[in-house]
């Protein structure tokens, strides 16, 4: 209960401005397409020389929480995901704010992640001992099966046909392999300059969810039809508040989905998202209302990637090893002024340790403040008429891929893949399976080529990937989602209505 | 006519004196330090405290802007700095030797220890043999007793293949005629010291500032350092060639700046002469020193003859692969 003691020096007019500020200028940053929170945290970094140990690390931690929860504003408005662990929100947040919804999905979206965000935070505080010890168990063995896990969410993610979910999801394993290779130095697929360094996730994220967007509005051109002005729906933060407590199974999976994968080093919050969001989908009576605006899909998603921020910070400030990029800068930060994370973090500097805790924790609560006060307004982007939507949002992503490491290529590959993805939007595959394959293929690959060297120079590759609890705890879980996805898809063709047919 | 000559003729040595004194007022504006790794990765975190004071009075006057361009192990910025950067002065590259040279022998890239101009080097981290904090290894005999009882048995992580980390690993199978099983990690020098301190690998070569770091949080030992000295961060480890292993500082990483081939010499010759001073700052001096990243200030000479050294060194050593 240590930390209660330093809950009075958050609140110093400095500390506390300087939380405000990095709050709302996280939620700004957030929203904006192409400023992942890893970049908005480096981008203060500089900031911080000037301050105290204790005020930059509050700016830091402000800043990273409010950065994730702020990318589900552009995810939800605009369909263009901030960050990797906002793609899940697109799939129905967009839906409901194209319903007139946008307020509550806004609002939905700021109190889940606000309470998943507390719920990791707390986590940190109190069982920081016991998850440090968590995250050091997973191995590039595990690691491998944990991404083969997420392989097989691929089929039935935001998909008519587990078929085409899973060609998507491969589409996207063939991306993942363009560039240089990170373990051998290979050169694979490179026929442009602009690919030496892969894919860059953030720039297939915005190519992939809003290019097509912009050319299904473009196409449609100044005909009436697409130019009906929708009503945005006035939407309580109370009922906000009472819908949320309608769906406790969704804040659940969430977070406890997005804190496990927070801990584990390396995989960190790109995926948490998606796969609260479909385990919510699985275990969900409604699972059919999933993808057409249903609130627990945001209320999942959200809550799943706020509930990843504290625990992906247990291996930074318990062994001072960086588990996410994003951890890795705010190692950066804590260097600058000479203090190293772990036992000396705690033992020597508590009030650095616990004010910064305490800040994530108060930021949170701030975040849903001013999240909340905007929700209202935000929707009306949903209002502006299509044609002049479809100039801001080129515009933005443009802008957004290119500021990612300010170069040309990035826009290049922005755009070839959202002209690729639209002509496969109409073919009846989806986005999300595709970037999830991205995501995880270089995953699978370099912590296979690690273990299969560990092995070869060990016990052997059967042992190694085979044996040993928890690798036989994933593999069965491997073949439990395997098998459910089958089951759903001989299950859906059975019931295939004729309406469904003539699709 | 003749006013139209005379005016050209003006013209032509305006502009003419017009370079001569870009070159004389240089810099005019603020510059950029494209910087081959993430935002937060040692090197870029380094290169932010080494510019800081690059606005100075006594510095260049004008500030230094970080831009990363990260990718493929560095390869991404650097074939950029040295194939589409503007060669005009105001286009800087931070280096890390011995990638980029191991990376130019390996072949792929289009730069070379030829395509570039250093200035100066602002730190030097040498590679360090890391063994868990309960590892039966105590010493770096244990770990080459084993090694050669158990010939390609002994798993020793490191940060990628064509790294610091990797070409020590090299050198000391070489000297100890010994064979590893040398474990590439992805994710840099965190992803490899978080195996050793899992367990999941016997030993690894890490970064002597993370390892610095890791011992002082009780995680790892540290058995030996492949540098000419010790280090005055770790008095008490001894140096490869102390341990009994014929290890020289060939894997140690050295970062500094450098402008692309074709950089006028008077720009080279202005920021050679400058940036070493704006390294001896007292303000980044102590920021570096509390980030436990060791400096090592080197003049522009200095560097063209290590760059060299370890062409030849790096050429026999990657011969065989």
């Amino acid at each position: 209960m240590e930390f209660i003691f330093y809950f009075g020096d958050v609140f110093t007019p400095i500390n506390f401005g300087l939380l405000l500020i990095g709050t709302i200028g996280g939620l700004i940053l957030g929203a904006t397409p192409g400023l992942s929170p890893t970049m908005a945290v480096a981008l203060l970094i500089p900031f911080t020389f000037q301050l105290e140990a204790t005020q930059g690390l509050i700016l830091l931690g402000a800043a990273y929480t409010s950065t994730v929860a702020g990318g589900a504003v552009s995810a939800i408005l605009l369909k263009i995901p901030g960050a990797p662990a906002n793609i899940a929100t697109t799939l129905d947040g967009h839906t409901m704010a194209q319903n007139g919804q946008g307020t509550k999905a806004l609002q939905l979206s700021f109190l889940s992640s606000a309470i998943g965000g507390i719920f990791g935070v707390m986590l940190l505080i109190f069982l920081t001992p016991v998850l440090a010890k968590w995250a050091l168990a997973f191995g590039p063995s595990h690691l491998f099966w944990l991404a083969i896990l997420g392989v097989t969410v691929i089929g039935t993610l935001d998909s008519k046909s587990v078929v085409k979910g899973l060609l998507s999801g491969c589409i996207g394993l063939w991306l993942a392999t363009i560039g240089f290779d990170d373990i051998m130095g290979a050169q694979r697929f490179i026929f442009h300059d602009a690919l030496g360094g892969g894919i860059n996730i953030i720039a297939a994220l915005i190519g992939l969810f809003a290019i097509p967007q912009v050319i299904s509005m473009f196409a449609k051109g100044r005909q009436d039809e697409g130019a009906e002005v929708l009503e945005v729906q006035k939407h309580s933060i109370l009922d906000a508040f009472r819908e949320l407590l309608r769906f406790p199974r969704a804040m659940g999976i969430g977070m406890a989905t997005g804190s496990i994968i927070g801990l584990i080093p390396g995989v960190g919050g790109q995926i948490a998202g998606l796969v609260a969001y479909d385990q919510t989908k699985k275990f969900s009576p409604d699972t059919e209302k999933f993808g057409k605006g249903h609130p627990e899909g945001v209320i999942a998603a959200e809550a799943a990637n706020n509930a990843m921020v504290g625990p992906s910070l247990v291996p930074l400030l318990t062994l001072s090893i960086p588990g996410s990029p994003t951890a890795a800068v705010l190692l950066g930060g804590l260097l600058i002024h000479g203090i190293f994370p772990g036992s000396d973090l705690f033992d020597n500097h508590p009030d650095v340790a616990w004010t910064f805790i305490n800040s994530m924790l108060i930021g949170q609560v701030l975040m849903c403040l001013f999240g909340l006060y905007v929700a209202g307004l935000a929707a009306r982007v949903a209002q502006v008429p299509q044609s002049l939507m479809a100039a801001v949002v080129l515009g933005l992503a443009v802008f957004g891929s290119y500021s990612v490491q300010s170069s040309m290529g990035d826009v290049y590959v922005m755009a070839a893949l959202g002209i690729m993805m639209y002509f496969l939007e109409r073919f009846g595959f989806s986005a999300a399976p595709l970037v999830l394959g991205l995501i995880l293929g270089p995953i699978a690959e370099s912590n296979f080529i690690q273990g299969s060297m560990i092995a070869n120079a060990t016990d052997g590759m059967v042992p190694y990937f085979l044996t040993g609890g928890l690798n036989i705890f994933l593999i069965v879980v491997v073949v439990v989602s395997v098998a459910y996805s089958g089951w759903m898809e001989l299950r859906s063709r059975r019931f295939v209505s004729k309406e469904e047919l003539m699709v | 006519m003749k006013k139209l000559l005379a005016g050209a003729a003006l013209a032509v040595m305006t502009l003419t004196g017009g370079a001569v004194l870009a070159e004389e007022s240089y810099p005019e504006r603020p510059l950029m330090l494209m910087v081959s790794y993430g935002a937060g990765g040692a090197t870029d975190f380094q290169a932010r405290i080494v510019t800081m004071t690059s606005g100075n009075e006594d510095a260049l006057g004008m500030p230094i802007a970080i831009l990363n361009k990260p990718g493929a192990g560095g390869r991404v910025g650097w074939n950029w700095l040295a194939d589409q950067a503007d060669a005009d002065g105001y286009t800087l590259g931070a280096y890390n030797v011995p990638h980029f040279i191991a990376q130019s022998i390996k072949g792929g890239v289009s730069y070379g220890v030829d395509s570039f101009e250093p200035i100066a080097n602002w730190g030097a981290d040498p590679a360090v043999l890391v063994v868990g904090a309960d590892s039966e290894f105590n010493t770096l005999q244990d770990v080459v007793d084993f090694a050669t009882a158990n010939p390609g048995k002994l798993t020793t992580s490191g940060a990628g293949l064509f790294v610091g980390h990797h070409i020590a690993a090299l050198q000391m199978e070489k000297a100890g005629d010994f064979k590893m099983a040398y474990i590439p990690t992805k994710g840099g020098g965190a992803a490899a010291m978080k195996a050793v301190i899992a367990g999941e690998v016997l030993a690894g070569i890490n970064n002597l500032s993370d390892a610095f770091r890791a011992r002082e949080a009780g995680n790892v030992k540290i058995l030996a350092v492949a540098d000419l000295e010790r280090n005055e961060f770790l008095p008490d480890v001894p140096t490869m060639k102390e341990a009994g292993l014929d290890v020289d500082n060939a894997s140690v990483n050295f970062r500094g700046i450098m402008v692309p081939k074709g950089t006028p010499q008077p720009i080279i010759d202005k920021l050679a002469a400058t940036v070493p001073t704006m390294f001896e700052n007292g303000r980044v001096q102590g920021k570096m020193k509390a980030g436990g990243s060791p400096m090592h200030i080197m003049t522009r000479e200095e560097v063209l003859a290590m760059w060299q050294k370890r062409q030849e060194t790096l050429s026999e050593l990657l011969a065989g692969l």
